[in-house]
């Protein structure tokens, strides 16, 4: 049976960039653990003959013509961003 | 003329227009006119937009769907003032086709849900009953068809999003095979498992819509060739081989009018002269929820790292970066999108991912299996759509796996690839309840077949009571 605790939850959502206030710590901490519980059943299974499956078609190697087709101009790329300085994407300093 | 947009089917609109007895700004506002006077109680749209000119008939789209110069929320307020600046390929498809966009329709926010009540901007209201939901995470699309809000709509289907909705307003929704559609220009939430089809008043609309948004895309390298689209006539079930899944008709979370409704729909296959016969898919129900909803996050909580506040959408104010980041998704995502990124990454997790994600794709084989074997008897599987009518809204809302199980029947077909068809089949309590076709892939003609048959034999008005 999957448990998380406290310090695995924040360590996830370290992972995931995610900065929980403290009452959806509380809130989560319980829902995530039902559904852990609940997924968890696909562990009843033995399948270690069965091959994985990562995509439900039957595709290898899709090749495209080698050939330009118009793309976004710079004004669009830039268009939505929160901050912009020149033809950048403007962020705060530091950190990861 | 007076147009009733309730029962006004696409097919009659385009000829209405082609035998110019009304013009095409008579039909746009005609649906503009209902949105005005009926969407205030559903909340059907999310943005609605004014005519552009043309003859094309009008059509809503579901807000996952990119429209250049049209705001694209997903349901998320870290998506609240983006506005797209290129559009989606199906979109460009259906513009090509002349068109016109009625409006972007709501959805749980980045399709993550069954009822459409995880929108951050509130929930929609079905049109049958406005105390229930209409379904998700699709509700937007399924209820303003079925409110005479458009004349048929584009949704989105990861679970069961497209299905399910379809089945609670009680219209007809198509998931199709996994790879006809191009999702270039949609908002991913799970990319092995996302498929953009048609929603509809009736099954022949439903065929040409699709037949409008399949087909190959150079910008989506996940897609294939399709089989042109037959539009269904006829009622002839003949030859035609309909196998019923004991697992999928008798779970005990299906309502018994639910399944009284489907049992009616099963014998009118045989009268109309197909074989039908009873098979199993033992694992398939019983395992597809749980390797839903490990694959599923996973695949969510690499698509939804891109909203990072950087390049587009809502970006928290702070003095260093990592903590912009933290604090841009904290206050930019819902609790569903964060409780699926850390279900997601938890299970991706160095010491984890053999035991979850590994073993659901193993689970995901099983599944493909099992139904690969009962189409080498059947041509097509039937079950309940949902194993519930509409419910009420706030329900579920307080448990998520409650609301999970919306999606038991669908889940399982999405898993593997394949295409669903709901169609409605009858009511139970004054509410429609959903029939749920599933063939092989790129069999959707088929299932346009079955689904135009049994609609006819069945007689289903499409009309909610009370707006008749």
């Amino acid at each position: 049976m999957a448990n998380i605790s406290r310090e695995q939850l924040l360590h996830v959502a370290n992972l995931a960039r995610l900065e929980l206030r403290e009452e959806e710590l509380e809130r989560l901490e319980g829902q995530l653990n039902d559904i852990l519980a609940a997924v968890s059943k696909v562990s009843e299974l033995d399948l270690a003959d069965v091959p994985p499956t990562s995509h439900p078609l039957d595709l290898v190697n899709v090749w495209d013509a080698d050939e330009p087709y118009p793309c976004l101009t710079v004004e669009e790329a830039l268009a939505n961003a929160p901050e912009r300085e020149g033809n950048y994407f403007k962020v705060p300093p530091g950190g990861a | 003329m007076t147009i009733d947009t309730l029962r006004l089917t696409a097919e009659d609109a385009a000829r209405l227009v082609r035998e110019k007895e009304v013009s095409g700004a008579e039909l746009y506002a005609a649906y503009r006119a209902a949105i005005d006077a009926r969407d205030p109680e559903l909340h059907c749209y999310l943005h609605v937009c004014e005519d552009e000119g043309g003859d094309g008939l009008p059509i809503a789209v579901k807000d996952v769907i990119g429209t250049r110069g049209i705001p694209t929320t997903a349901g998320s307020k870290i998506l609240e003032n983006y506005v797209p600046v290129y559009d989606a390929t199906v979109v460009k498809r259906f513009k090509s086709h002349g068109l016109r966009i009625l409006g972007k329709t709501n959805t749980d926010e980045f399709a993550m849900g069954s009822s459409t009540e995880n929108s951050a901007y509130g929930p929609t209201h079905n049109p049958w009953d406005p105390a229930r939901v209409p379904g998700g995470s699709g509700g937007g699309s399924a209820a303003a068809v079925s409110a005479g809000l458009a004349p048929w709509a584009l949704g989105s289907d990861t679970g069961g999003s497209i299905k399910q909705p379809s089945a609670l307003c009680g219209n007809v929704g198509l998931r199709p095979t996994y790879g006809t559609v191009s999702r270039y220009g949609i908002v991913a939430f799970a990319s092995s498992l996302d498929q953009v089809g048609p929603v509809a008043r009736n099954v022949r609309d439903c065929a040409y819509l699709y037949s409008i948004i399949a087909g190959r895309d150079h910008c989506d390298s996940t897609t294939v060739d399709v089989p042109e689209t037959v539009l269904p006539e006829g009622e002839d079930l003949t030859g035609l081989r309909v196998g019923v899944p004991t697992e999928f008709n008798e779970h005990e979370a299906i309502e018994p009018g639910v399944r009284d409704a489907v049992q009616r729909a099963i014998e009118l296959c045989r009268e109309l002269g197909a074989e039908v016969g009873e098979c199993s898919l033992p694992r398939s129900v019983e395992y597809g929820l749980p390797c839903y909803y490990l694959i599923a996050p996973a695949e969510a909580s690499s698509n939804l790292a891109r909203y990072d506040g950087v390049r587009f959408g809502y970006r928290a104010h702070a003095e260093e970066r990592l903590e912009m980041y933290q604090r841009t998704r904290d206050e930019g995502f819902g609790d569903e999108p964060k409780r699926r990124i850390l279900v997601g990454t938890y299970a991706l997790s160095a010491g984890y991912y053999e035991a979850f994600y590994g073993q659901a794709q193993k689970v995901r084989t099983v599944l493909i299996r099992e139904h690969a074997e009962a189409f080498e008897r059947f041509d097509v599987l039937v079950s309940p759509t949902s194993p519930t009518v509409a419910f009420e809204l706030g329900a579920k809302t307080a448990n998520p796996l409650a609301m999970y199980l919306s999606d038991l029947l669908t889940i399982p077909s999405c898993m593997a690839g394949l295409p669903g068809l709901n169609i409605p089949c009858g009511l139970s309590d004054g509410l429609p309840v959903g029939l749920q076709l599933i063939g092989p892939q790129l069999s959707e003609n088929t299932l346009f077949r079955v689904g135009h048959a049994l609609e006819q034999a069945i007689g289903f008005d499409p009309v909610p009571v009370r707006l008749r």
